[in-house]
């Protein structure tokens, strides 16, 4: 059927407008016709042809379909440049709009939307109108979207106008098609207005599920895409719901199926019959492994979804790793993502498997790739301990091949690996140093160098190797120059001979005078400061042992994940970023409410590792710097290696230099009240001050309950506190508030206390931090014990039903017991009544032979809930605790928190 | 949660503009050329280049075919599955009417271009895609009648795929059964994935409105209807059917039952899972003897039963991509060096079941190195083939019922096959 319509395009260059405006008004009607197919060539190459606006529009009135479409086209394209000609459209349009032929009636409501000058609008309203009532299906399907159209351009109008009204109307249209559209129009209309307009009832909803099943393809989407937004009242809808989308999932369209299984997903929430969650997730998966059948653009965003689909139910997919493995002639955007859903699906079962293929990506041609899966077997040591031992014999075979970007790759995930399980692996540096002369990125060289440093003792040349990266130290980048200052230092500090001695003079005079970065200046007068007052000091400041790293670093946060899920298929889910971050148009939809917890929304794609997550670790020396130099910091993170010391020490230096402002101020007094605080500072060694302190929850908030006494014989006022950076980043809410204490006066207030703020990354400890000052004394620090049931929130309450499923749901690994030998319960329900006062609610209990078990629940901030058993015989002391929590490594904490709560 | 492209463009191999359709007025073509050509200037292979990328407000997705890249421009967070596949099916319906779709073609047709791209899409939400429909009224022939057409019924119906009205002399249906075999095998000789994925292909020449139903060997239907399983009964992991089966139906008592488009159409796909046995292996041995030449033994099994044979065996052995100077030999078939896919052809006609068969072949290789070798290409050895009347699942159509309210009979025909799918096994 092929045209030779490409003669259009050959007119003769030479007053090619005023020949065409000829042909144009000629009598024939095939010159005519002709002539405008000139037009439209020429308009489609991006010539200017809108000179010939009124001949064109003056072959509109014609019975040729085609010639119509034609200047119906043209006019699109040009109505706008020539506003007050296209008037003279208008009434051909009113016309064709009650054509006998429901084609043309269709095709003028479409084009008269689609024309966005303001003049015309207003005569589309009456066509609009009767379309919109059209007996013929196929108009009004067509007005349906026009509807949206209007709204674009003048939304008060089709408010005023009633078009809302109509269209809501066509959401009972008998034909599939119109429902479909209006389904989309309404959803667009909803989506640009502040107002309620598409609100979903049960009925509208049942509507279009019966729709959904004779609708096309793409109006299956459209249906699908607006009803995941409905919340179903409860579990027993909710399965209905499901139920009747379910079939959705064999259809060949994957959007059809992406779409459902997003709708499922949503619906799943509510559903509490563990049986009923377990059965839909083992129906999702064949169709969800499907999809990488399908084109490599579809696989490309299918596999984008599923990533978040992982994170949120990791059991759908625990079993199809295999389907994730790359072929070979995947397009690297598709190996690129399958990659990291190997890492997600890796577990101590799988691993040998997932490995193999691993180091078979590692020895291909494409960099990008062989980087990430240098990278991916990294992560995996990192995140599955009892394999950490295979994954470093295969980067060390990887490191045998000796291609350059391969080796270095495996040096920054080995200093990983080090990090994570330190004193384990060291074995392996003398087959690392071999690889030393190829190092030339920044990145890898600053890991060799901090493995150097970190283990200096047992290197024995690691004096000459410092010393060969030193004789570059000027040249090199920031990044590199900061690793080489720490290690130098540890070397010197391990082996405080005569050679390192030499080199780290050589080292902070490089750093300290020639240098104009401040970040490497600062850190330099640190170390200086620090080695030349005591050494002992620094040597607990910087050989410290360092916080645990973990591979989390891909994971996203559980509201953002959320939201991703409920965009399913859509570009949100493909960037994994809110639609707010990148829909560029002006949007009155009501603003979420937790928008700034991302506001940059978001990772790229490809930008993730370990050593990332340990970026954002406390890197206390730099922080400890001034604060002039903290945005320095903040835009060029030190490495992880940085780390030289435990968190403690950075603010002490910042205090001593006192340029800390974070301190604040006490004005206000309070009254003291309340029972005795555990002693924190004694007065022995506070010159007099006796600070005891405890965090407490006291109606739903948190407060930091602490106590001031003066034992000295001077006033002390003007008193400041500030916490170090801890696990769940917490800090004074406000000002601290104590008077002016006489000696032998004491005062307690309690200071409120919000999370979040400077949260440390690493293992989760219970370690808290503070340092007290006043206007007569030197800084005071000490350290207090985080006890986790001051977070219990107030709506930590699950039913039972709730409970179960969210137990099955949570993988075994999930679960840590612990027994309690000092927790005693004398009586069950004075336990449960107490518990009760401290947020951790009864969910049910069972006798077992002697032993009673109870179940509960509680749920600290940012929503982790904790599904607690205890196990124990009435008043004999000894309580087994098992808890399931989606964030398993904050049981010690817990434990720790129920053995005092069972006291 | 809604959203909708603002644009389609119709690009040729460079990213210049072709065609391009305005929905939303809200971007510029000036704006979206510039960015794709850098964005193909920029990497070498386009292929390469996620489909999805956002620059400046504006996300663009396209796919490539031939010489010619389809582009959407969208300012909403549209559906991305929904919009790639749609573009996906502007091809299939592009190339019904044109045959093939290429620069070319587009210039040719114009016209047509525009005509079809105002009726698949309205205001960048996808509308309708059935190729066969809109050839019956958006036509390409020069004399078309000055008698307006109506849009066919089916554009709007519940059955929006098949046209009423349509009129055969012998009514008759053609229904191949097509599986693929996937299958990779690690340097191990591991399988390490091996799936089937099958096709009902089907291609029907029937008057009216024919309700069809299909019966097959599906375990959990006879399970269901207390047939026991004689003879052999399969159990389909994922089970995909064109839009005109009932899902609804099939969810409730596993009746596959449809009325059909017209012309052919894949009826349905499945997949399975289960372990499956390669049923041509291939081993090869590779003896480099450094910088003067290569040998390479490759044997090939059939592992299937003998009174099937598989034929056009094709087996795609990689080699250095500096071999020269072939010398194969063969006991069966004909080999070649193909230079241009560095790998050495090996195209056996006939392979029954339970032979094997032997090719050897030395290369010479430049005694010349450079210095700093980038890794070779490690390219799996790739096998293709087809075996008639043999399927992997053992699936069996057990019948097809046609029944129309004028009450003819009409034929139905049924063929199996299997084919090679992805079939890779890698070297050593």
């Amino acid at each position: 059927m092929s045209g030779h319509d490409s003669k259009y395009f050959s007119t003769t260059k030479k007053g090619e407008i005023p020949e065409l405006k000829e042909e144009l008004n000629s009598q024939y009607k095939d010159k005519k016709k002709d002539a405008v197919k000139k037009v439209i060539a020429a308009m489609t190459v991006g010539k200017d042809v809108s000179s010939l606006f009124t001949d064109v529009v003056n072959c509109m009135q014609t019975e040729n379909l085609e010639l119509k479409k034609l200047v119906y086209l043209y006019l699109i394209n040009y109505a706008k440049s020539q506003p007050d000609l296209a008037i003279l459209a208008v009434n051909t349009f009113v016309k064709d709009s009650q054509d006998p032929n429901p084609l043309i009636r269709a095709l003028a409501v479409r084009t008269m939307g689609c024309i966005r000058v303001d003049k015309i609008t207003e005569y589309l309203c009456d066509p609009l109108q009767r379309c919109l009532k059209d007996d013929d299906p196929y108009v009004r399907k067509t007005a349906a979207i026009c509807v949206a159209k209007l709204y674009d351009i003048n939304a008060e109008l089709v408010e005023d106008r009633g078009f809302l009204e109509t269209l809501k109307d066509l959401i009972s249209d008998n034909n599939p098609m119109v429902v479909a559209n209006a389904v989309a129009a309404l959803a667009e209309i909803q989506d640009n207005s502040a107002r309620p307009i598409f609100e979903i009832t049960s009925h509208t909803l049942s509507k279009l599920l019966t729709a959904l099943n004779e609708c096309t393809e793409w109006g299956q989407v459209f249906i699908l895409d607006a009803l995941s937004r409905y919340k179903a009242a409860d579990a027993r809808e909710a399965e209905n719901i499901v139920e009747r989308v379910t079939p959705r999932l064999q259809h060949a369209n994957c959007a059809v199926v992406l779409s459902a299984v997003k709708m499922i997903l949503q619906q799943m929430e509510l559903i509490t019959s563990t049986d009923v969650v377990r059965n839909l997730c083992k129906k999702m998966a064949p169709p969800l492994v499907t999809l990488l059948s399908a084109e490599p653009e579809i696989q490309y965003v299918a596999l984008r979804n599923i990533n978040l689909i992982v994170q949120k139910r990791p059991t759908i997919l625990a079993h199809e790793i295999k389907v994730f493995f790359c072929k070979y002639n995947d397009p690297i955007y598709v190996k690129m993502e399958k990659l990291e859903i190997m890492i997600m699906l890796a577990s101590d079962r799988n691993i040998d498997q997932v490995l193999l293929e691993f180091k078979e990506y590692a020895t291909e041609v494409d960099v990008d790739f062989v980087r990430k899966a240098v990278r991916a077997i990294g992560r995996c040591a990192i995140k599955l301990e009892r394999a950490a031992e295979r994954c470093i014999s295969v980067l060390l075979e990887l490191i045998k091949i000796k291609v350059n970007y391969v080796v270095q790759e495996a040096i920054i995930v080995i200093k990983d690996i080090f990090r994570r399980y330190p004193n384990t692996y060291e074995s392996i540096i003398a087959t690392l140093c071999e690889s030393l002369d190829t190092l030339d990125e920044p990145e890898a060289k600053a890991s060799m160098i901090w493995i150097i440093g970190e283990y200096a003792e047992r290197i024995d040349n690691a004096d000459e190797l410092l010393e060969s990266f030193l004789e570059s130290f000027p040249e090199e980048p920031a990044l590199v120059q900061l690793q080489l200052l720490t290690a130098t230092v540890k070397l010197f500090l391990k082996k405080p001979t005569e050679g390192p001695q030499q080199m780290i003079q050589a080292v902070l005079n490089n750093a300290t005078v020639e240098t104009d970065n401040p970040d490497l200046r600062d850190r330099a007068y640190i170390y200086w400061r620090l080695l030349s007052t005591d050494p002992e000091a620094a040597k607990d400041v910087v050989l410290a042992e360092k916080p645990v790293i973990s591979d989390d670093s891909n994971l996203l946060d559980p509201s953002l994940l959320d939201e991703l899920l409920a965009n399913i298929a859509t570009l949100s889910s493909v960037y994994h970023k809110p639609p707010e971050a990148f829909v560029s148009r002006a949007r009155t939809a009501a603003p979420r409410p937790d928008d700034e917890e991302y506001p940059d929304g978001g990772e790229t794609a490809y930008s993730e590792s370990p050593s990332h997550a340990a970026d954002a670790a406390p890197a206390p020396v730099t922080a400890a710097g001034t604060s002039a130099v903290t945005h320095a910091a903040a835009k060029q993170p030190a490495p992880p290696a940085t780390v030289p010391a435990a968190a403690p020490v950075p603010d002490l230096l910042g205090d001593l230099m006192g340029l800390d402002n974070s301190i604040v101020p006490v004005d206000q007094p309070t009254t003291p009240s309340g029972p005795p605080l555990p002693v924190l500072l004694p007065s022995s060694t506070g010159q007099g001050l006796q600070i005891t302190a405890q965090l407490v929850r006291r109606d739903g908030q948190i407060f930091y309950n602490i106590q001031f006494e003066n034992n000295s014989q001077i006033v002390l006022d003007g008193f400041m506190i500030q916490f170090n950076k801890n696990t769940f980043g917490l800090a004074a809410a406000g000002p601290l508030q104590v008077p002016p204490l006489q000696p032998g006066a004491s005062a307690r207030t309690l200071l409120p206390m919000i999370l979040f703020q400077n949260v440390s990354t690493g293992p989760p400890s219970s370690l808290l931090q503070v340092a007290v000052k006043n206007n007569q004394q030197p800084v005071w620090y000490f350290n207090d014990k985080i006890s986790l049931h001051a977070f219990f929130v107030e709506d930590g309450r699950m039913e039972r039903a709730n409970f179960l499923e969210t137990w099955k749901n949570l993988p075994d690994a999930n679960e840590v017991t612990k027994d309690l030998p000092n927790a005693v319960i004398n009586s069950v329900d004075a336990t449960i009544e107490h518990l009760t006062a401290s947020n951790v609610f009864f969910v049910a209990k069972r006798r077992n032979a002697s032993k009673d078990l109870l179940y509960l629940s509680t749920k600290i901030p940012r929503g982790i809930p904790f599904l607690i058993e205890l196990t124990a015989t009435v008043g004999i002391p000894g309580v087994k605790c098992a808890v399931k929590t989606p964030s398993p490594e904050l049981a010690p904490l817990f434990f720790e928190a129920m053995e005092t709560l069972l006291k | 949660m809604a959203g909708a492209v603002s644009a389609l463009f119709l690009l040729d191999i460079k990213g210049r503009v072709l065609v391009w359709r305005d929905y939303r007025g809200d971007v510029s073509a000036v704006q979206a050329e510039r960015f794709f050509t850098k964005l193909i200037e920029k990497e070498a292979d386009p292929e390469s280049h996620s489909p999805v990328v956002y620059d400046n407000g504006v996300t663009y997705m396209f796919i490539q075919h031939n010489n010619v890249f389809l582009m959407t421009a969208a300012r909403q967070n549209c559906n991305a599955a929904s919009i790639l596949l749609f573009l996906h099916r502007v091809v299939d319906v592009f190339k019904h009417y044109f045959e093939e779709l290429e620069e070319e073609s587009l210039r040719d047709n114009f016209v047509v271009v525009y005509e079809l791209l105002d009726e698949m899409m309205d205001f960048g939400y996808p509308q309708y895609t059935e190729a066969k429909i809109l050839s019956e009224f958006i036509k390409t022939d020069a004399y078309r009648m000055e008698v307006t057409q109506r849009p066919p019924m089916a554009v709007t119906n519940a059955v929006s795929w098949r046209s009423e009205g349509i009129r055969y002399k012998k009514n008759e249906v053609f229904l191949d059964v097509v599986e693929s075999v996937n299958i990779l095998v690690n340097s191990n000789g591991q399988i390490i994935r091996s799936d089937v994925v099958g096709a009902l292909k089907m291609r029907t020449y029937l008057s009216g409105m024919p309700e069809c139903k299909l019966g097959l060997n599906d375990r959990v239907l006879l399970e269901a209807q207390g047939r026991a399983t004689k003879g052999k009964a399969i159990d389909l992991d994922d089970i995909k059917f064109h839009q005109c089966v009932r899902l609804a139906r099939f969810e409730n008592d596993r009746t596959i039952s449809f009325i059909p488009p017209d012309g052919s159409f894949d009826l349905m796909t499945y997949r399975l899972s289960t372990q499956v046995k390669p049923l041509i292996w291939v081993e090869a041995q590779v003896e480099k003897h450094s910088r003067s030449r290569i040998e390479l033994m490759v044997k090939a099994r059939s592992q299937f039963k003998e009174r099937s044979t598989a034929t056009n065996v094709e087996i795609e052995v990689p080699v250095p991509s500096d071999a020269t100077h072939p010398n194969i030999r063969t006991s069966m078939g004909s080999a070649a060096y193909a230079p241009e896919h560095d790998a050495l052809v090996w195209k056996i006609k006939s392979f029954p079941g339970g032979k094997e068969y032997m090719c050897r072949a030395e290369f010479s290789l430049p005694s010349i190195t450079a210095e700093e070798a980038t890794p070779e290409k490690k390219a799996p050895i790739r096998v293709k083939f087809e075996i008639p009347y043999f399927t992997v699942s053992g699936i069996q159509v057990r019948y097809l019922k046609i029944i129309e309210k004028s009450g003819y009979q009409a034929l139905p025909w049924v063929r199996y096959i299997t084919m090679a799918g992805e079939y890779e096994l890698r070297l050593i």
